[in-house]
């Protein structure tokens, strides 16, 4: 698999992205940097963690004019995935490629700990080797991570089993206290109508290896690969 | 003109100058200085940057050893060779003035100043931490202080994307008015890439690099250089305001240039700003430079030369070019969006000349204002509060009938409960290298690309300073590198944040005399030299001076990751022992303290060759594999320590049945609560339990096996029983409920 982690102003996360992609996911990987326009041809684009332009005026806000993002946008358009990744996520609902917005936490403050998700759908390439119901175990770090949108955007997510990923606790059960950050319907990643572009909260570049903890954010890496 | 009149008696002393120092200044000057020289003159010399009452007494810390590649003083910080090609570049510093009078900003650039130091050297900031002080939670001062210190801390290192891996925090009412905020930066550099900040070769171009200066932070070293007083709310302009995004592009920027042979030296501007930069780049070199502070890009009109040379705005670093390579530099910083300016150029002789716009505006030695700062010894003499704090009658003190209740109201105690609420805040996780979370006895990372790991801990027991100085320096080296050790890593080297009082006191400059000798003879035991770190005198507040606070940043390395000693029990069913004598020692003790009300007596007394000898056991033990967990014992004594190694890790319970075996003769209250030190509660698989016995013996370590990891209690004998759960409530909330029910 070739794949590309864009690099903004502020991206904090770029390098933790390559790392896992190039040794722990086994991956080439090269960086696409914020003004450049031309991406070559790559199977997978990562919109990496951060404080994309210092995240000024609204996470995501500034990102989404970068010369890279027209790049992002046709890469997605022509069905190859794409995810982003916390402020990655920020700058996809801010580019119109996902829908919703994000919110400040629900406690104000920035969190950074170890959470636990429930895979909602096998279906999509960053899930295929996961299984509906299987609680993986990553960590989150964001202060707004509070995913929000309108009722029929949510109905439409749910009915087009497009919710990847919900908060839970660590046997797959729902509840406002295994929620971080106080996002509508527990949500923590959610796909595209083309299935091809996840946003998520929660970091799977900090969880490949047991040294740290955890190695559950590899079976994305594998799905993707698969 | 007002306040930019001409060099008035007045002008002098409102700078800070003494008589004396201005007479020097005349002598050196061989003339009279004009205002913007008054100005670089009293910045250069205000403690901060001279540490004029400081330098003769620091002179007794151990500076020299085994690895050390940049001594304390030379550069922005101290680097030690750890092998594989690669140097560790680390300091703390304080910024304890700022955070008081506004605590978001003060903490946020006090992050930000430290990046600076070790980026500047060319090295990677791959972990921070914080030693911080507050008042009690129950004051509402305090609490302003402490959620925004944590909040600004938060807001730039999270930004920068270095985590935040660790720290300490204390609550007490010496800290009441004046918090203690001291951040610690660590950088990895491969040894060839080490950027200086030496200034060479005549007619190299200076640049000024990052953002734009402003009038913020004008004189902020020599606001530091003062106590708190009522009106210090109104030098709120002379703290400065951060922007950690410009910062992480200078720090990408700078980082790229020190790849490069287009790089002669490099120096942030912290604290006195241009003036410290150029002035100490020349210094250092033995040459002079000239600039011309008309070019220096700025985001505010009308400002005159004294400003721009005072100014302390963030993220600006200076930058010295090899001739002809000055469009490497041009094009890097430009990749990055940031101001790139050719300034002045690195000028024959010794003088730092300032133009603006081609006019002379000063004219004054580097050297002399570098390295001539005039130097001190106060007068000093013993405290006559020690009279009265040294008494302290044991049997006069009752034995408490309810051991477990003790222990609960210890747990709830803020400085000892847990302080999730803290590092929750902070991305401790960024970087994918934190291989022990926030709340182990030290922070440990891994380096990729090597088997190593590096254990960092920050330590300091003001509450034993005040009591006995000397004995608390000890202590603070001691507790430092025995958090290190128990990891299994070799403590190798240490960083200090000396915060005091007015030094004019003698009181308070004895405090000091006796830290720092107390120090220096545990950091010479202990083969763990000073690398550098920083002086804060100062810290009154109405209320009077803080307690002596000498904070320790011990640095080890680890060889092989795969050795490391978790602080917390793993497994149920794993043998418990203590190494250490208990004696019967609870002066200066939290139980003392909060059970009793009382903040008396000696400390406890640190034997520095016993101290040593357990720090060899853990490099043993570690590599033989024959240990589960290794948890030092410190405030709370051995109840508490059991219960966080049963908090940190599994949640498991444990039992404690041989009491007796370390009870010579001793008060209970001691042996539960007592902070005897050199003392460590140790975990392991029973198969190995004549291997750490006999390891424990061959350093002439007392060992005792006491009891059992297991269950859901916590268990000592017929003294203290408790549900592991509710214990860990108690301590989880202790923080939390104080600031009003904001949960974890």
């Amino acid at each position: 698999m070739k794949a590309a982690v864009v690099v903004f102003p502020g991206s904090n996360c770029d390098e933790d992205c390559f790392h896992a992609l190039r040794d722990v996911a086994g991956a080439e990987v090269r960086y696409f940097w914020h003004k450049e326009k031309n991406l070559p041809k790559c199977d997978l684009l990562v919109l990496p963690g951060g404080f994309s332009y210092g995240d000024y005026l609204r996470t995501g806000a500034i990102a989404r004019f970068a010369p890279a993002m027209e790049a992002v946008a046709r890469h997605a358009r022509e069905g190859r995935p794409v995810i982003g990744i916390c402020n990655g996520f920020q700058i996809l609902l801010e580019a119109g490629l996902l829908p919703g917005a994000m919110l400040r936490n629900q406690s104000l403050s920035f969190i950074c700990d170890h959470v636990f998700l429930r895979t909602e759908t096998a279906k999509s390439p960053f899930t295929n080797r996961l299984e509906k119901g299987r609680v993986l175990g990553l960590p989150i770090a964001h202060g707004e991570g509070n995913y929000f949108c309108s009722p029929d955007t949510l109905r439409r997510l749910q009915d087009e089993d497009r919710i990847a990923f919900r908060y839970s606790s660590t046997d797959g059960r729902l509840g406002d206290e295994f929620n971080p950050n106080g996002s509508v319907d527990h949500i923590a990643g959610i796909l595209n109508e083309g299935r091809n572009v996840l946003g998520l909260m929660p970091h799977p570049e900090r969880a490949g290896e047991s040294v740290l903890g955890s190695e559950d954010g590899k079976k994305i890496w594998e799905s993707l690969m698969a | 003109m007002g306040k930019f009149d001409g060099v008035t008696p007045e002008a002098v002393a409102g700078h800070g100058l003494t008589e004396e120092e201005y007479q020097r200044i005349l002598s050196l000057l061989g003339r009279e200085p004009n205002f913007t020289e008054l100005g670089i003159f009293s910045v250069m010399w205000s403690e901060h940057c001279s540490y004029k009452n400081s330098r003769k007494i620091l002179k007794r810390l151990p500076t020299e050893g085994e690895g050390i590649l940049v001594k304390a003083g030379e550069e922005n910080a101290g680097a030690l060779d750890i092998g594989d090609g690669l140097a560790l570049v680390f300091k703390i510093e304080s910024h304890n003035h700022p955070s008081a009078v506004e605590p978001f900003q003060g903490a946020a650039t006090g992050v930000g100043g430290i990046l600076r130091d070790i980026f500047t050297m060319g090295a990677r900031p791959v972990l921070l931490m914080d030693s911080l002080r507050f008042g009690p939670l129950e004051s509402a001062e305090s609490r302003r202080h402490f959620k925004g210190v944590v909040a600004g801390i938060a807001h730039y290192g999270n930004c920068m994307g270095v985590p935040t891996v660790g720290g300490e925090v204390y609550f007490d009412e010496a800290y009441e008015g004046n918090p203690l905020v001291n951040a610690l930066c660590l950088g990895i550099v491969r040894k060839g890439e080490m950027a200086l900040a030496k200034a060479s070769g005549v007619g190299n171009k200076v640049y000024y690099v990052g953002s734009a200066t402003g009038r913020d932070g004008l004189g902020g070293a020599s606001f530091a250089s003062r106590e708190l007083t009522e009106e210090s709310e109104e030098d709120r302009p002379a703290v400065q305001v951060g922007d950690p995004f410009m910062e992480k592009l200078l720090l990408e920027a700078c980082l790229e240039l020190a790849k490069t042979d287009a790089l002669v030296a490099m120096q942030d501007m912290g604290a006195a700003g241009l003036t410290c930069s150029t002035c100490e780049t020349a210094a250092r070199g033995n040459t002079g430079i000239a600039i011309d502070v008309a070019k220096v890009p700025r985001r505010e009109t009308g400002m005159i030369p004294y400003e721009v040379m005072l100014s302390e705005s963030q993220e600006r670093m200076l930058v010295i070019a090899k001739k002809g390579k000055e469009k490497i530099v041009e094009d890097i910083f430009a990749k990055w969006d940031l101001h790139a300016v050719p300034i002045g150029e690195v000028d024959s002789g010794h003088l730092m000349k300032v133009y603006d716009e081609g006019k002379l505006v000063a004219e004054i030695s580097a050297k002399a204002l570098a390295d001539e700062a005039p130097l001190y010894t106060r007068e000093e003499e013993r405290p006559a509060y020690l009279d009265e704090t040294g008494k302290l009658d044991l049997g006069k003190i009752p034995v408490p009938e309810n051991f477990t209740d003790t222990l609960k109201r210890l747990l709830d105690e803020p400085s000892i409960a847990s302080k999730e609420w803290v590092w929750r805040q902070y991305d401790h996780m960024v970087r994918t290298d934190t291989v022990f979370l926030p709340g182990h006895d030290a922070a440990l990372i891994r380096i990729k690309g090597t088997r190593k790991a590096i254990a960092v801990s920050t330590d300091s027991n003001g509450l034993y300073c005040y009591l006995d100085p000397y004995e608390g320096g000890k202590i603070a080296v001691a507790e430092a590198a025995r958090n290190v050790a128990v990891t299994g890593a070799r403590p190798l080297g240490l960083t200090n944040c000396l915060n005091f009082g007015n030094p004019m006191k003698p009181d308070i400059f004895w405090q000091f005399h006796q830290c720092v000798q107390g120090m220096s003879e545990a950091a010479r035991r202990f083969k763990t030299p000073v690398t550098g770190g920083n002086v804060s005198f100062y810290n009154e507040s109405p209320r009077g001076a803080i307690y002596p606070t000498p904070t320790i940043g011990m640095v080890g390395i680890l060889d092989d990751l795969e050795n490391r000693i978790p602080s917390f029990f793993q497994k149920e069913g794993d043998l418990i022992f203590l190494l250490g004598d208990t004696r019967n020692e609870i002066g200066g003790s939290a139980y003392l303290a909060l059970i009793h009300g009382l903040k008396q007596g000696l400390p406890p007394r640190c034997d520095l060759e016993k101290e040593a000898g357990l720090h060899s056991f853990f490099q043993e033990a570690a590599p033989a594999r024959i240990l589960r967990s290794a948890h030092d014992l410190s405030e709370g004594g051995l109840a508490v320590a059991l219960a966080e190694c049963s908090f940190g890790g599994k949640k498991i319970g444990a039992r404690i049945s041989n009491v007796e075996l370390m009870n010579g003769r001793i008060r209970l209250d001691a042996l539960l609560f007592g902070e005897t030190q050199s003392r460590v509660l140790i975990s392991g698989d029973p198969k190995h339990k004549e291997a750490v016995i006999r390891l424990a013996q061959d350093y002439g370590i007392s060992i005792y096996q006491i009891g059992r990891v297991g269950g859901r209690r916590l268990v000592i004998e017929d003294l203290i029983e408790l549900e592991v759960d509710e214990a860990l409530t108690i301590w989880k909330n202790a923080i939390p409920r104080r600031l009003g029910g904001q949960g974890v």
